[in-house]
């Protein structure tokens, strides 16, 4: 590729499609620039490069955008053959891998739920959620056919479905923190504390881990704001 | 197996007539000359086989090769691009790829918008609604094929097989609702786009009867718009 390469990331900090992204150009060692969106006040260029959704991740490569974390990653993936092919080869296996990438959409949606709910609704959503994350368990350990890879093993084949498990529920403690709500442990879900385990030991990921009390934080917030706004 | 070996192995489809999800599939593999078998499954009376074949979704299509299993149009299209290359749908230029899945996502995630029109009665409700998907048309417009014919270029591809609700669906849906959304007037790119994207001879031969689809749609109409009964 490119010897001038200019990746530009327009992102926000605690996003879990943000963090797709950066993980995937963190893993494969490219080098970008990020920019913090503002999301209530968002900047022309995003509204530049993503005017039809106006939503981030966004990435400007040589100028050119692209949106949609699944679309940006795969375009990575296809760009920068540098680290590790986050979708392999064969076929059936890579609509295996799109497909549960795609199911994490749901998942991340009925999570928004349950942070942005109490009472009744929020028993609802912890219930839809938890079936949703029990079968994510079940579809990844389909791909797993011979068992729970090593650390070793997961950390040599990472896939962008790896990266989504990892951008959605790496900060899982502090969701139990926030939320009271334990949806991820060895017991329940063994591949995706696998997977977890494995990932923050990569060099590029372990730096650019979230402070837990910062995550806290956020979560903490988003959460009362939602709240608020949903009795106002 | 080697990709020519898996290339020859059996392949079935699993859909329903009135999808245009369905059409997809079964578009790219007459373009791409792939046999399959089509297996007609009734949506509203689900069958056993479609739930353990999509357990997951418990829709169609359902695309099955070889004895493996594959769901979501968009998936499935860059699984039959991938494992039989004759006749490309995807483009080759990454950011052009790119593009491409971007709108299909775009046509996916906004059929609720693009459709709502059509499950509401006449009145203050559907002007409301003709007028959203009148907007999230204008993007599709906005964005639509001006010197080429296509929107994947000069011959068609996943993206406009994946527009091809466009092309039967809305009209057979203004026309079972008595409304016009696609003005020609207004959206004069989407327009040719239509007439260009029809004459194509494997969809000009493969498409769902317009009438057919009307008397589909207006039954579906009275079924999922009955005024309150309190």
């Amino acid at each position: 590729m490119a010897e001038q390469d200019k990746v530009i990331l327009h992102g926000m900090w605690a996003s879990p499609l943000t963090k797709r992204v950066e993980f995937a150009l963190k893993v494969k060692g490219i080098p970008y620039e990020y920019v913090e969106e503002d999301l209530s006040n968002k900047s022309p260029l995003l509204l530049k490069f993503n005017p039809v959704h106006k939503k981030v991740p966004v990435l400007v490569h040589n100028g050119k955008a692209i949106a949609e974390s699944l679309v940006i990653i795969e375009y990575i993936d296809e760009t920068w053959k540098t680290g590790p092919q986050l979708l392999p080869e064969d076929p059936y296996k890579r609509s295996q891998i799109r497909f549960w990438a795609s199911y994490m959409q749901q998942v991340f949606e009925s999570l928004v739920l349950v942070i942005k709910s109490s009472g009744e609704a929020q028993e609802k959503a912890i219930k839809e959620v938890s079936e949703k994350v029990k079968l994510l368990e079940t579809g990844l350990k389909g791909l797993f056919p011979d068992g729970i890879p090593s650390v070793d093993e997961f950390s040599k084949n990472v896939t962008l479905l790896d990266l989504f498990v990892l951008a959605h529920f790496g900060e899982y403690e502090a969701q139990e923190e926030v939320l009271g709500l334990k949806l991820i442990d060895t017991d329940k879900t063994p591949l995706i504390v696998s997977c977890i385990t494995a990932l923050i030991e990569i060099p590029a990921v372990k730096k650019s881990r979230i402070p837990h009390e910062k995550m806290v934080a956020f979560l903490k917030s988003y959460r009362e704001d939602a709240l608020k706004s949903a009795t106002a | 197996m080697s990709r020519k070996e898996r290339s020859m192995e059996e392949v079935k489809v699993i859909g329903f007539w009135t999808s245009p999800y369905v059409y997809r599939v079964t578009w790219a593999l007459k373009l791409k000359g792939v046999e399959y078998e089509y297996q007609e499954e009734d949506i509203w009376n689900k069958s056993d086989l479609l739930l353990q074949y999509n357990p997951v979704h418990k829709k169609v299509p359902v695309f099955v090769h070889g004895g493996k299993t594959i769901v979501e149009s968009g998936i499935i299209l860059e699984y039959i691009d991938e494992t039989w290359p004759q006749n490309p749908l995807v483009p080759t230029d990454p950011h052009a790829r790119a593009m491409a899945r971007f709108w299909i996502k775009f046509v996916g995630d906004k059929m609720r918008n693009f459709q709502g029109f059509f499950f509401k009665r006449a009145g203050e409700e559907q002007i409301k609604a003709v007028k959203e998907a009148q907007e999230y048309l204008k993007i599709l417009e906005d964005h639509g094929p001006e010197e080429k014919k296509f929107f994947d270029g000069d011959n068609i591809g996943m993206t406009d097989l994946s527009m091809g609700w466009l092309a039967f669906w809305l009209e057979a849906m203004e026309e079972a609702s008595g409304v016009q959304v696609l003005e020609a007037n207004s959206f004069p790119r989407l327009h040719a786009w239509i007439r260009n994207f029809k004459q194509v001879p494997v969809i000009k031969e493969n498409h769902p009867d317009h009438t057919r689809l009307v008397a589909y749609f207006k039954r579906l109409r009275e079924m999922f718009t009955k005024p309150a009964t309190t």
